[in-house]
């Protein structure tokens, strides 16, 4: 019966999602789309406060912004309201699931990992936290940024935790750079506050488009985003691995 | 075609969401239904001839033609916030759990006929 009513439910749900949408847009294919026009546009050519112009890879200084990857200039720059409000989200989570089930006090019993998991775990963490750390440094030039650089950093520790079945993390100091790090974004929007008169505002010179020492505040916002998005999610690792399950 | 792809997937999680009590089944169901609107709102910000919104040495000036920037970020913060919900969810469902016995939320106490 439950069944029933559910497809029926999905059913209509469906026919009114096809009959909405169908008339806005194409649904079966793809628009002929262009860039031109779209409110990204003025992304694109960073000209959404001032003209600046063609941005040319390598050569244009000074544009607003001053991010080779587009997307990065959106959520750590024009959007970056959005983005502190993101990170809220994730830290609230994190905090629910550490209030939930951290603390239990008792370990739970881990399945002892295999020869080739061991060795090897040893060889591949270190690189894999280098990546981490490699992707939110250069968030703003290429792909990746902040929450996949601390989501690999994360992982790296989940691989610790396989390959060693007694191994624990020392959360304190996860929770220490989680603290600082949400602080430091709070502070470095409050800067721009006091000096250009908005929040997280782009207050540093901007630099050469594409070279690593460029885009002004957005890659000092997408380490501070990485430090806490891997010990955000390190932390949630770590507190469901050390649930006690009792079947 | 992908967004009837998507479209279908975001009916399936829906079916996932109704059709029945178990709560891990809904918290997967809920996922795939984030899935499809993700992929749904990359294909709106698709456009034809489009490269990856990156300035580098290959494709090197904003005169060129790009895909929606705009899309790609709100489906970022979409995808964090999905995992946050996950987490969150599962650790209800672990709590659900160890106090009734059961993922089933009519066993757990709810009400008979909903």
């Amino acid at each position: 019966m439950r069944k029933v009513f559910a497809a029926g439910l999905v059913i209509l749900f469906g026919v009114v999602l096809l009959l909405g949408l169908s008339k806005t847009m194409d649904i079966a294919g793809y628009e002929d789309g262009l860039i031109s026009g779209k409110p990204a546009e003025a992304y694109i050519n960073k000209n959404v406060t001032e003209e600046s112009g063609e941005i040319i890879y390598g050569e244009t200084k000074d544009a607003e912004t001053g991010s080779a990857n587009m997307v990065t200039s959106v959520i750590a720059n024009y959007r970056s309201f959005d983005t502190l409000g993101e990170v809220t989200v994730l830290f609230l989570a994190a905090v629910g699931v550490s209030m939930l089930i951290g603390g239990s006090g008792k370990e739970k019993k881990r399945k002892k990992s295999g020869f080739i998991l061991r060795t090897a775990a040893g060889i591949i963490f270190p690189v894999m936290l280098i990546t981490g750390i490699y992707i939110f440094t250069h968030g703003h030039l290429t792909p990746g940024g902040g929450f996949p650089g601390g989501s690999m950093i994360a992982s790296s520790f989940l691989l610790l935790y396989m390959a060693d079945e007694k191994f624990s993390l020392k959360l304190s100091g996860f929770k220490f750079a989680e603290g600082i790090a949400g602080s430091l974004y709070v502070l470095a929007g409050a800067a721009g506050l006091f000096i250009g008169g908005y929040f997280l505002m782009n207050f540093l010179p901007t630099g050469t488009v594409g070279t690593l020492f460029s885009a002004g505040i957005i890659p000092i916002i997408y380490v501070i985003i990485g430090l806490k998005v891997g010990s955000e999610i390190t932390g949630i690792i770590s507190d469901m691995l050390k649930e006690e399950v009792s079947v | 075609m992908i967004r009837l792809a998507s479209l279908l997937l975001i009916l399936i999680g829906l079916y996932g969401i109704f059709s029945t009590r178990n709560v891990i089944k809904i918290l997967v169901g809920v996922n795939i239904m984030e899935l499809g609107v993700n992929i749904f709102i990359i294909s709106v910000g698709f456009v034809s001839g489009g490269i990856a919104p990156i300035l580098t040495s290959g494709s090197f000036s904003s005169a060129l033609e790009f895909v929606d920037p705009l899309a790609q970020a709100l489906v970022l913060t979409s995808i964090v916030i999905g995992l946050g919900i996950t987490a969150l969810g599962l650790v209800f469902a672990r709590k659900i759990h160890s106090k009734y016995g059961t993922y089933d939320l009519n066993a757990a106490g709810g009400s008979k006929d909903d």
